[in-house]
């Protein structure tokens, strides 16, 4: 797939196909996510597509990959996001994935896969030799999917503190 | 990880690289250069939980009986090892600020590899052992 192809098939049977997200795909997203996470999250994907499906579509990649049979139970079998990012932390310009979802309808046929391929290849063409994403430790669900694609701990690690912690540290002082 | 634990992960992705036939415990002892005796102890742990199989006789051996795309390396190494309860503090009630802090740290470290042992299949590890080595990461054990 390329940021000229439309869609491409993504699935060896020809069950799904991947495209870039459409306005009217919003909807479906919100309620796959909302099914997901359990959480109504429609401002957050609103802001999303705009600034990653409408702009700079040379490095900003949203894709969703749809059932290829008309009336299909799940029309959205899954999406995929990310972006080119630059410098971040000192590092070199990479692929991020920050948005990863497949419908559990839909699950062991590949979709998850097709995606992650399709993504590879686009980070591929804008140049990114690495890709990478973060997963929360306990959801052993995406941990085995980005494993099973070849996918190792990086050269980072993901830091946190409770602010309040801090806070009162300082005043200690 | 305790040797058991290796062994076992060894013999499963042999045995699941190998679907069409029986692998016998001295092809594998011979391979992984570690002694058949060691080897049978393991793989009788590992038919316990239904992860192989057996047939005797000439010919025979072992294969996977698991399904390899849900067993993961936690999995095999809570059958030879305990896995539940790794980081401890010896008594809370009188443990100072620094055996805490070392606490705290610990537990993160075991979090961690739990959570690595817990997402790596055997489907996994065999699609792993297929691709080329790019950047080994070669070690002294």
């Amino acid at each position: 797939m390329n940021d000229t192809d439309n869609a491409t098939d993504g699935s060896p049977a020809g069950k799904f196909r991947i495209r870039r997200a459409s306005a009217a795909d919003l909807d479906n997203v919100v309620a796959l996510d909302g099914r997901i996470t359990g959480h109504d999250k429609s401002d957050y994907w609103r802001d999303i597509f705009d600034r990653y499906a409408t702009r700079r579509l040379d490095r900003r990649f949203f894709l969703i990959a749809e059932a290829s049979e008309a009336g299909a139970e799940f029309p959205l079998m899954g999406f995929i996001v990310g972006e080119v990012r630059v410098w971040e932390f000192g590092s070199e310009p990479c692929g991020w994935i920050f948005a990863f979802s497949v419908e559990p309808g839909t699950r062991q046929q590949g979709v998850g896969e097709g995606m992650f391929k399709a993504i590879s290849g686009l980070f591929r063409d804008a140049g990114m030799r690495t890709m990478r994403t973060m997963v929360e430790r306990s959801n052993r669900l995406p941990m085995a999917f980005f494993r099973s694609e070849g996918m190792v701990a990086g050269p980072y690690i993901q830091l946190e503190v409770e602010i309040e912690d801090t806070l009162d540290e300082v005043a200690g002082e | 990880m305790q040797k058991s634990s290796r062994l076992a992960i060894y013999a499963l992705v042999e045995l699941a690289a190998n679907p069409d036939r029986q692998v016998s415990v001295s092809e594998i002892g011979e391979k992984y250069r570690v002694s058949a005796h060691h080897l049978a102890k393991v793989m009788h742990t590992l038919g316990r939980a239904g992860l192989v199989r057996s047939i005797r006789g000439v010919g025979g051996g072992y294969s996977f009986s698991g399904n390899a795309k849900r067993t993961t390396l936690l999995d095999v190494i809570g059958l030879f090892e305990n896995t539940s309860g790794d980081c401890k503090l010896a008594d809370p009630n009188v443990a100072t600020p620094v055996e805490w802090v070392l606490f705290d740290v610990m537990c993160e470290i075991d979090d961690i590899a739990k959570a690595t042992f817990g997402a790596i299949t055997i489907s996994t590890m065999l699609k792993q052992t297929r691709r080329p080595r790019k950047s080994a990461r070669l070690r002294t054990a």
